[in-house]
């Protein structure tokens, strides 16, 4: 392996992002009950910035707490520690009364179009529904911005789908009304919840260029939440990569899949099966880090790196924006 | 002799209100030898997971057709008893792995007696030879040995698929279904499971079936790729060749429309809607989305043979047929070939 040079970040004023999470913690108090109690941290210490109209692609396997991050972003969830910044304004803490603003600013499509989806609307009504609760009361403006939301997301003719229930569409066709329903509020930033690991393989392409024309159209930005690295790769651009509840590499997506430098995100795209003859047969390293729950450090990696000392966040040289968090390196840097 | 040798295999649902849907229709395929794998390769309702149920006799209640040839070492199946198939045939001869790990393992009895229920029924185990048994598969699919008297929800998904595995290996079966064996795991559990059927493939030389959505992933472990679509073998042929220079247009389109981890060419969206299994369009099945469709193509097109054993069921791929179209459409797949 290439000797990869480490250096502090330079601190880059940043002109004011979208999204800013900083150093957020979220954890969860299981079990509970009179004589047991227990608690699990499924964020530590994440910091992440979405700037207008561009996407950020959260990138982890089941657990890594990506999905956790996404809600918090939105306030679905209050962490437990740590300022999420929208547009400015630090919505951490704020009641949920108040945050009726954020509500028509940030949406979020779900991972499941089957369950997300009350099989008992029509779709005209899943879409209308957002409408419904801000109290636009104008039943033809209402019909004609779902209209003009089925037309964003290409559910034509639209003729077709307003009456119709999600229990007759496809699995495609389910995730467009649960964009459709996002859009419907003219967000600037919308949460994509793995939007399409549910939906076909081939179908998969026309919703993630779908997102990005709409992000063109309407200058959306997009968390997109994914543990498939190779479609981040594609449609956003910049990457960070979870582990464990802590963000262990961020930078710009060809950074992060050509240069990656964290053990980790070497396991995550050495794990890819590209349907290439080259990779046939190989065995692939799987190293037996998901065996290892609590380890905040990959047990493969290279520098045989030890947990004693906590991860430092450093920039990969000559790579700005690349940042790496490493338990090691920071002894080699001083 | 073929190890596996099906032929013109039909298996039809009767969806009611006379419409009948074509799940499996006129599939044929062969496994020559121990440890070949061959993937099955298309997207839901494309009729893979009937081609499973099919080979392993698990049929619903409303079948409406089910004939063709199913040869296991040179013995025909399509015509045995059910009661024969089930004594002689299914899980002892073929076996199969599910696709929902979670849901498939009985959550109140012990691993353990679950791996040993097909050995007790066979007749062959008693009590402490099935005990052994338990032992030594677990050890093969990498499992403790300890994990025998654990509860299913005790074991992590992956896990989980591994016992699977080493039911489905309970009796030496010489073919191995896997329906999505990995669709519900994390790519790096995946990447395990992988490497355990990559290692059972060498030794013992269990041939197996693999299908899938997820082209990329039947590459890694198969030696041929068949690309189904709306209940047809649209493409057969060696992986090496397929992934490279297919020559059926669903197959390029479906390899262009996987987002490339080391490669700048944007995916494509597949063009066109999924075929309504109840109402097939004439001819060519997927000539409403195909780019190169021309009149012929309101044929329906035979699976036309290639030279390296496979087959194509486009009719650009018979020089007589496709004319000046076999030269612009297939001229470079020709190339890769030789």
């Amino acid at each position: 392996m290439t000797e990869t040079l480490l250096v502090p970040p330079a601190v880059v004023p940043k002109s004011g992002p979208l999204l800013a999470l900083d150093d957020v913690s979220m954890v969860f108090q299981t079990r509970k009950g009179l004589f047991r109690g227990g608690t699990v941290t499924a964020v530590s210490g994440v910091s992440l910035v979405v700037a207008h109209g561009e996407t950020l692609a959260l990138v982890g396997e089941s657990g890594s707490g990506k999905t956790t991050v996404g809600r918090i972003s939105i306030r679905l969830l209050q962490p437990t520690s740590g300022r999420v910044l929208f547009d400015g304004q630090d919505i951490s803490q704020v009641p949920e009364e108040q945050l009726g603003w954020l509500r028509k600013r940030a949406a979020i499509v779900f991972q499941d179009p089957f369950s997300s989806l009350n099989p008992y609307m029509t779709v005209s009504d899943l879409v209308a529904e957002p409408l419904v609760i801000d109290g636009v009361n104008d039943v033809d403006a209402r019909r004609a911005q779902v209209r003009a939301a089925l037309e964003a997301v290409d559910l034509t003719p639209i003729e077709r789908f307003v009456h119709a229930y999600p229990t007759s569409m496809s699995g495609g066709q389910r995730q467009r009304v649960g964009i459709a329903r996002a859009l419907i509020r003219n967000p600037d930033y919308i949460v994509a919840d793995e939007p399409v690991s549910m939906v076909d393989a081939s179908s998969r392409v026309e919703i993630l260029d779908l997102l990005n024309g709409l992000q063109r159209d309407h200058d959306v930005a997009f968390l997109y939440i994914t543990h498939d690295i190779a479609s981040a790769r594609h449609f956003a651009d910049h990457i960070a990569v979870m582990h464990l509840g802590s963000i262990v590499e961020t930078g710009s997506a060809p950074q992060i899949i050509d240069q990656p430098v964290h053990p980790y995100t070497r396991a995550l795209i050495a794990a890819v099966p590209e349907p290439d003859p080259a990779n046939r047969f190989r065995r692939r390293a799987t190293e037996p880090w998901q065996d290892a729950p609590g380890a905040a450090i990959h047990p493969g990696c290279p520098h045989g790196g030890s947990i004693d000392e906590p991860a430092v966040l450093l920039e990969v040289s000559g790579q700005p924006g690349h940042i790496v968090a490493c338990h090691l390196e920071p002894a080699r840097a001083r | 002799m073929s190890l596996l040798a099906v032929d013109n295999l039909h298996l039809w649902y009767d969806a009611g209100g006379g419409n009948v849907v074509r799940a499996v229709d006129g599939v044929s395929f062969t496994l020559e030898e121990r440890g070949e794998a061959l993937g099955i390769v298309g997207e839901s309702g494309s009729g893979k997971s009937s081609l499973a149920l099919a080979l392993m006799r698990m049929l619903p209640k409303n079948v409406a057709r089910f004939d063709g040839s199913v040869r296991l070492d040179g013995q025909e199946l399509i015509a045995l008893p059910d009661d024969q198939f089930r004594r002689e045939i299914r899980w002892s001869r073929i076996a199969m792995v599910f696709q929902g790990a979670m849901s498939v393992l009985n959550p109140v009895l012990r691993i353990g007696e679950q791996i040993a229920e097909p050995l007790l029924l066979d007749g062959r185990f008693d009590k402490a030879g099935a005990r052994a048994r338990v032992r030594d598969l677990l050890q093969r699919v990498g499992l403790p040995a300890d994990f025998a008297s654990r509860y299913p929800h005790e074991l992590s998904g992956g896990q989980r698929q591994r016992v699977g595995i080493a039911t489905a290996l309970a009796l030496d079966p010489d073919v191995l279904i896997l329906d999505e064996p990995t669709s519900a795991l994390d790519v790096s559990v995946q990447a395990q499971i992988m490497n355990l059927l990559k290692d059972l493939k060498e030794d013992p030389g269990i041939s197996m079936l693999f299908i899938t959505h997820d082209i990329g992933l039947a590459s890694d472990l198969c030696d041929r790729i068949a690309v189904t679509y709306a209940g047809e073998q649209m493409e057969l042929g060696p992986a090496d060749r397929v992934l490279v220079a297919p020559r059926h247009p669903y197959s390029q389109l479906l390899l262009a429309s996987l987002p490339r981890l080391h490669s700048d060419v944007p995916p494509r969206p597949m063009p066109g809607d999924p075929p309504d299994l109840t109402s097939l369009p004439l001819g060519c099945r997927f000539h409403p989305r195909c780019p190169y469709a021309f009149e012929v193509c309101l044929n329906h097109p035979p699976p036309i043979p290639l030279p390296d054993r496979g087959h194509a069921r486009c009719w650009l791929n018979d020089p007589f047929v496709a004319g000046e179209r076999y030269e612009i459409h297939l001229r470079p797949v020709e190339a890769a070939v030789d």
